[in-house]
This record gives C-alpha cells, structure tokens and sequence, in this order.
C-alpha cells in the first residue's frame, strides 16, 4: 500500500530508556510500522500509555500522547474518543497496568466495546519497579514479592477477554516484528474494542520468560482457524504452558461500538459542541429546559 | 387537628410530612412545594431520608414565605402523618397550637396526650375516603387535600399536581385521586372553616418560579457553560447531577457515561477534557477518595477537570443521606505533591448555577482540577427561585489560553506545550493538527512534554505551574457579607450553611440584635488579604460549620493567621436550623418566636 507517510515521522528526540534488547523496543517500531501502513499521521492518533517500562513508549514516539497513571490508560482512552471520535486511540500499557491495578477496567472496556485499541507489553513481570511477580507470572515463578515461587495462578488475559465480551483478541510476539504490525494493523482497522497481547521479553528482571522461551512455545495460527468461531477461540484461549498461539485468535465483527450506539453523539461530539459554543453560546437553546422546574 | 390560636400568620408557616419509606413522602412533600410555588408563594424544601428504600421513617419539611426562603424552620405548624410513628417523633419539633391531620382509623392515637402538649386534635375519615376510591396508597393525596382545606390554600393547586404526578401512570389513577382530594377537602373544610390561624394565600399575579435544587443548578449551569462530557459513578448525594444531565435531550449532544467506578469516571472525564472538550465528573466524599490520584494527573499534565464533590455524613459510608462539611481539608490537600488547583463552594442555588459554568472557565484559564464543594443540603434541598436565576444569557465562556485548532494553524513557531512564561500559563492545543503534536505525561517534563527530571527543569516547571495559583488570584472571590456591616456578631461560614445563617441572621436583626454573615465561596487559594480585610472589621466572629473539627475556621487560621472568637459546629448530618445557631452563639430566643 502506498502511503503518505513514512515510519521515520514517528521518530521522537526524546531519549529512551529501555534495556538494550527489551521487547519494548520492537513494539514500539511495529506500532511506527502499523500506523504508516493504515495512513494514520501522529496528529491523527492518539497513544495514552499507563505507568511502567512499556508505558514510556509514547514519549518515545511523536505521535499525540498522554502518559497517565498506573492502570489507567483505559479509561481516559474511552473518554478522549467518545470526545472526539475522529481520533485514532490506541492504549499501550503493561501486564501490570491492564490486568492487575487497572483489571477492573479491561474487564468493562471488553464488554463496552469502544473503538480503540488496547496493546499490552506482556513481560509477565513489574519491569519499572526492577522485578515483581505479575498477574501474568507463571505459578511458581521467583521474585521479589514471591521468593518461594508465585502461589496465585496465572491469569489468560485471552480466556478473560473472551469471557468478558471483548471482541478482537489477538496475541502476537516481540521476538516476530513483522507479525506484530501486522496484528497491531488488523487491531487498529477492527471497529471496537481490540486487545492485543504482546508476549515482551524483559531481559533484565525476567529470567524465564526469555525470547529462547517463547520460541520455543509460540506457533503462529493455522490459515484455516476462523477467528470467528467463539468455541474454537476458547479452546485456543487457555493453551499456554507448552504451546502458545500468535495470530487473531477472536473476532466478532457483528457488535456496534460503544460511540456507535451514544445518541447525543449524533448531535456531534462533545469537542465540537464545546467549540462550536466556544463561538457561539446560543443561550436561547437552554430556556426550554426551565420548564420541567415550573 | 386543632382549633386554638395562639399566633395567627398568613403565608408564614411550616408544614412537615412523616411517613415510611416507600409511603411517597418525598412525592407528596415535593408536590406540596409546587404547588405553593405555582401559587405565587415562596418556599424551602427539606428531604431527610434513610439510606433505605422501604421502611424507616422519612419526613419532609416545606417552609412557606413570601420572600426568598433560605433555611427549613424549626418548630413546624402543621403536621401531616402517614403513619402512627410520624406523630410521638416529631411532637417535639411542634408550635403551640399545631395541627396533625392522620386519619381517624389510628385508634391508637392518645388524642388526649397530644392535647397536653397543647396540640388541639381532631379525627378525620380520610383513610376512609382513600378506601373508598380504591386503596389506602392514597391516602397521602387526601392528607394534602386536608391541609388545603386547612389552612384556606385553594385545592386547585394542589389539585393541578396531583392529577399531573398521576397522570403520568393513567388517566383513570388521576381522576380516582382527584376524586379524593375533592372530598378530602369538603370534609376537612366543613369541619374546620377558617378555624386554622395559619392560613395559605395565593399572590395573585407573581411571577413564575422555579423549584430546583443545588445539584440540578450546578448541572444546568455546567450545560449552560459548555460542557458536553460528564462520566460519573452514582454516589449520594451527587448522583442527580448526571441523571439530570442524562435526560437532557439528545439534540444537546450531551454526553453522559456511568463509568465502572469512581477512577474511570474522573479518567474519562480527563481524558475528554485532553482532547479540548468541556468535560467534568460528580461524586462524594467516597467516590472523591477515589478520584484523588487523578486529579494530580490533572494537576501535572495541566488538563482542566471540573470535580463536584458533594459531601455528606462520614467517614467511610457514614451517613449516606445527610449532610456535612467535613470533607474540605482534604479536599484542599487531596494528591500527592504539590500543584495548583482551584476549590469554589457555592452556598446558595443561585451561586450552584453559577458555579456550575464558571468552574470551566476557571479549569480552563489555569488548565487545572477545581472542584466544587457542595453538601447534600444544598444539593438535594429545593427552593423556589425567580426565573432569570438561572440565566443563560449571563454565562460566559472563557476558556483562557485554549488554541482552537484553527489557532493552532496559524503558530508562528514550533509548539511547545508547556511552554515557560510569567504568568504559568502555556497555550494549550487540542491534538489533531499536525503544528501541534502534544504528548502530556504524569512525570516530571520539560517544555515539549518529553520526561524531564533535570533539577533546572523540575525547579522551573514547579515555578511554572504553582505561579497559574497567584495568577489565579486575581479572579478569586472574596468573602461574602451579609447584613449590616458593623453588627455586634458575624457568622463565618460556607456552603448550605450560608443560608441556615442568613436566616438567623434576619432573626436575630429582627428581635433588636446585630448579627451579619460572612460567607466564603472561593476557599482555595484563599483570598488572603481580603479576608483578612474581612475579618479585621468583625467584632465577635463565630465560625458555624457542619463538621466536627471547624475546618473553615482551621483554613483561615492557617493562611491567614486570624482566629474565630468561636466555634459552632454539628455533625449529626442534619443541617442547622436558625434557632439552633441562634443559641448555639448564646443568643437569647424570645419565647414563641418562631427562630
Ligand atoms: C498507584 C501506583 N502504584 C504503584 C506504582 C508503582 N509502579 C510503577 S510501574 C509498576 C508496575 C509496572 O509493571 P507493568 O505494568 O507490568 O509494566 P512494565 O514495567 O513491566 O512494562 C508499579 C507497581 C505506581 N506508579 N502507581
Ligand atoms: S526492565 Fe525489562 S521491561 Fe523494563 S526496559 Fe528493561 S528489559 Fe524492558
Ligand atoms: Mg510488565
């Protein structure tokens, strides 16, 4: 596909601060990758990360960014698009931010279906704060906070969404680039709430879970797997400790978004009322509300 | 019911209803309000309810006027019982001469033991007459017909009402109860006559009033000022604020979201507000405990965020219905660290509305959280208010240094979002232009937006936003006094309790004394030097808040130095009545003033 664009408009001057050979960094370049392949310019997405190593990649990126608060981004990813819908948002956070501080809200943006997409830098580890366990940590796994072995079972982010509504779930590698663009671009086309799951090596705190690791486990789809199939995608949805899927392992492209379905969106989005009063108050407008007070 | 006369009034006068949760006390005393109000009247309206939704008893208390009401009164005229209990519970709280209108069925009523309490009491079959018609629910339209008859207030009135609030179910329901009413009154009234000595009269001719609360005031003055994104987590006593605005038509293109939870409705609302729209959220204190981390975010990342915050009874669930101002200090120090925000306390209607659009120009100009502290009393409380108190036309919208995106395109030079500059203030773009590509993070930053955490940086950055806070001051309100400027007492307060004050205040004027008050709307920052200006005048200042510790009294003396003479606090999440304040300042109540 020609574009306009080229990835090296992504390119930002900030200076990063990833560990030489952290997954981070293939996430953030498939992301760059994804973004020029759709034609999405950076003043027309916007990246809200949360708090931890992987939600450092908007700064790492020109694009519109707003790094948020531990578990977070979610939420104010859903209000900044049903502000202004015309934005492409995208969600970058951590195991730690989207399935443990922040669970609560992944579980309602999978059954709320906004249209944004939501990718989750999956070290199965609390890289920032140097090497807790994290929801997604395999039962018996060492650290910090769990020195005798990990005793809490892991949770399947996949098996959750797909219990939870969501509708695009897909799970995709560092270690692979060019699958993970390509899933992020299916992700970001699909209208809804989609959830991309990135296997992250983090090679400082995460000992097990190495690129060697995963490789060892991940095998990519079947060309004839059809996504579409809920009890095909539960069955994939809990293979994890010796084989792990990669590809679109869940679609339902039958459900409206969220905003879709927001009647007083028809009238325009929030932003464009704001501004459009901004301009013009129109107070006449509001007399007819007094009377419910007569 | 009664017959005797100790002072006669017109148009003077309060009017309790008791009843069970679930008895329509609360549709039967709101109607009782209209209804005056439609009648050229004016009137305050009090709700105090369990957080339960059936049994328990609830009451509701209607103060009639015929000018500007501010406060319920204490002790009542009237008493209208749904149930048996309504009667031993309030007898305390009843004038010299009240009536009580329960139906004759209640044998068990001690007829003779309310007459010792100079309550002069008569039986009416107005169960009866319910009966009659079809059910015993309607018994609290006959009662509002009775005290129609009562007190020679005409039933069309009342009558207008009931047929309107049952009209809503069928036409065959408003007809059975206006059936009711009908006789209800005739009996009532070939009973009693004119023997009432508090009596009702329409004012012929006044003009049209509303009857609103604090909650739909902040909401329609929110609506008014621009905003068209409220995310919120239902939560008494705010949760009328996104129901009122959820049922505004969707031709407004008002956008409301009931989030998961406390975290993901301040998160929305600021992630709304990111994208330049005019977006808020509405909880208590609870919900606001929640919400403390984000408006730090909103504090670094300099993304307005409008926060009503309408306290009630605590800690913790505390009294989830009642009201109290005990949330203010925390509301001062919520978040970690240090950052400009911005607290408004509204104490009357009027001031909700205002409050409600200029909390956005204020979010706007200094791009950071303001909240507005209201309390159930003003939230949930109605009062009757002229029209133009709610007028759009005198709303502006002020959104400072917002760059529409059309100014955005016109930049001279490369947009810097937290750009340095002497008043703290940096423009800030919408995202969705190519000259203005923003990244806003909760770390330390430099002028770009990328994580900063130099010391240079940091020491200018902090300097930067905490001067928006003197800048700010500029547009702060000052104190608000009440009455003669040189009176003997001053009472310092804020929010619902303004209005239990002024009332006290008029009181206590009219019995020969001097009192005024001093009412803070604009808490935070605190307008020092004319507070001080304020207070330097006061003779004796008694600070009378609805909390335990006198947080207003504590604030004062922290920036300002200057100490309240006295102290006058409650915390049993009922608001103060004037006669309360009045002797809780040691004044004396003449006997048979109605304070
Ligand atoms: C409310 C809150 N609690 C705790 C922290 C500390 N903290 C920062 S990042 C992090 C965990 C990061 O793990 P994850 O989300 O998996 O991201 P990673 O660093 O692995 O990319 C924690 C606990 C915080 N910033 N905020
Ligand atoms: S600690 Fe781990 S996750 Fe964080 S940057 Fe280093 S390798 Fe990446
Ligand atoms: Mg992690």
């Amino acid at each position: 596909m020609v574009t306009r664009l080229d990835a090296k408009m992504f390119d930002s001057e900030a200076e990063n601060t990833w560990c030489p050979g952290c997954g981070d960094f293939a996430i953030l370049r498939s992301l760059k990758m994804a973004l020029t392949d759709l034609d999405i310019a950076p003043h027309e997405a916007l990246v809200v990360s949360g708090i931890g190593c992987g939600s450092k990649l908007p700064d790492y990126m020109h694009v519109n960014g707003y790094m948020t608060m531990h578990g977070r981004p979610l939420p104010v990813a859903t209000g900044a698009k049903l502000a202004n819908p015309d934005l492409q948002v995208i969600v970058v956070d951590g195991d730690g931010d989207a399935y443990g501080i922040g669970g609560n809200h992944f579980l309602h943006s999978c059954r709320r279906n906004p249209n944004i997409t939501h990718i989750v830098e999956d070290n199965q580890i609390y890289g920032l704060t140097k090497g807790q366990y994290s929801p997604t940590s395999d039962l018996g796994f060492v650290t910090t906070t769990s020195p005798d072995g990990a005793i809490e079972r892991s949770l399947l982010p996949v098996a959750v969404a797909i219990a939870a509504g969501a509708t695009f779930i897909a799970r995709t590698f560092a270690g692979d680039p060019r699958h993970m663009a390509a899933v992020i671009a299916e992700a970001i086309k699909h209208q809804g709430y989609s959830l991309v799951d990135v296997l992250q090596p983090c090679v400082t705190f995460n000992r097990v879970n190495t690129y060697d690791w995963y490789r060892q486990r991940v095998y990519k789809l079947e060309d004839d797997y059809d996504p579409t199939d809920l009890d095909a995608a539960r069955a994939r949805a809990y293979e994890w400790a010796d084989r792990i899927p990669l590809g679109v392992i869940y679609r339902n492209d039958e459900v409206q978004t969220y905003e879709e379905q927001v009647l007083p969106l028809k009238a325009g989005s929030p932003l464009a009322s704001t501004l459009k009063l901004q301009a013009e108050p129109a107070p006449g407008q509001y007399e007819p509300l007094k009377e419910q007070f007569l | 019911m009664i017959v005797e006369m100790a002072p006669q009034s017109t148009n003077d006068l309060s009017i309790m209803i008791g009843g069970d949760a679930g008895q329509g006390v609360e549709s039967s005393g709101a109607g009782f309000a209209l209804a005056l109000a439609r009648a050229g009247l004016h009137v305050f309206a009090l709700q105090d309810y369990r957080s339960r939704i059936r049994g328990g008893h609830n009451f509701y208390q209607v103060r009639v006027g015929e000018r500007p009401l501010y406060s319920h009164r204490d002790p009542v005229e009237l008493l209208l019982a749904l149930t048996p209990q309504s009667i031993p519970l309030h007898l305390h709280n009843m004038q010299e001469g009240a009536a009580v209108i329960f139906p004759q069925k209640w044998e068990d009523v001690d007829v003779s033991h309310l007459t010792k309490h100079g309550l002069k009491v008569d039986r009416l079959p107005l169960m009866e007459i319910a009966e009659r018609h079809g059910s015993r629910l309607m018994l609290n339209t006959a009662v509002l017909a009775a005290a129609s008859a009562l007190t020679g207030f005409p039933l069309k009135y009342m009558e207008q009402v009931i047929r309107e609030n049952f009209g809503r179910k069928s036409e065959e329901l408003a007809d059975t109860n206006a059936a009711v009413a009908q006789e209800a009154y005739d009996v009532t009234l070939d009973h009693f006559g004119d023997s009432f000595p508090h009596r009702i009269k329409p004012i012929e001719g006044a003009p049209k009033r509303m009857l609103m609360h604090g909650n739909e005031a902040i909401a329609f003055g929110a609506l008014a000022g621009g905003c068209r994104f409220i995310s919120a987590y239902p939560m008494t006593p705010a949760t009328s604020i996104i129901e009122w605005l959820s049922a505004v038509p969707d031709d407004y293109g008002m956008v409301t979201k009931h989030a998961e939870d406390e975290i993901a409705a301040v998160c929305m609302a600021l992630g709304a507000s990111y994208t330049g729209a005019r977006a808020m959220t509405a909880t208590s204190g609870g919900g606001f405990s929640l919400m403390v981390e984000a408006m730090g975010l909103s504090g670094m990342t300099e993304v307005p965020l409008v926060i009503v915050e309408a306290q009630r009874g605590g800690p913790s669930t505390g009294l989830p219905t009642r009201t109290e101002q005990s949330d203010l200090l925390f509301m001062v120090h919520a978040s970690q660290g240090e950052f400009p925000r911005i607290i408004t306390a509204p104490g009357t209607i009027e001031q909700c509305f205002e409050a409600g659009w200029r909390a956005f120009n204020l979010a706007d100009k200094y791009q950071c959280p303001v909240v507005v502290a209201t309390d159930q009393a003003l939230a949930a409380n109605l009062r009757s208010l002229d029209m133009d108190t709610v007028d759009p036309e005198a709303v502006e919208i002020d959104r400072g240094a917002t760059l529409t995106p059309d100014d955005v395109d016109t930049l001279s030079e490369e947009y810097r979002r937290f750009r340095f500059s002497d008043d703290g203030i940096s423009p800030r773009a919408m995202p969705g232009r190519e000259t203005a590509v923003l990244t806003v993070p909760s770390d330390e930053h430099d002028e770009h937006g990328h994580i900063n955490e130099e010391p240079e940086v940091r020491i200018r950055m902090m300097q930067k936003r905490m001067q928006k806070l003197k800048t700010a001051e500029a547009e702060i309100k000052p104190p608000l006094l009440y009455g003669p400027e040189d009176a003997d007492l001053t009472l310092v307060t804020w929010g619902s309790t303004t209005g239990n004050c002024l009332d006290a205040a008029d009181e206590i004027n009219a019995a020969g004394g001097s009192a005024n008050v001093l009412q803070f709307i604009d808490i935070w920052p605190m307008p020092v030097d004319p507070v001080r200006h304020a207070l330097d005048r006061c003779r004796r200042k008694v600070a009378v808040e609805q909390n335990y510790t006198g947080q207003l009294a504590l604030l004062i003396r922290m920036t300002t130095g200057v100490a309240m003479d006295d102290v006058l606090t409650k915390y049993d999440g009922r608001p103060f009545s004037p006669r309360e304040i009045i002797e809780g300042v040691g004044m004396e109540v003449a006997s048979g003033n109605k304070a």
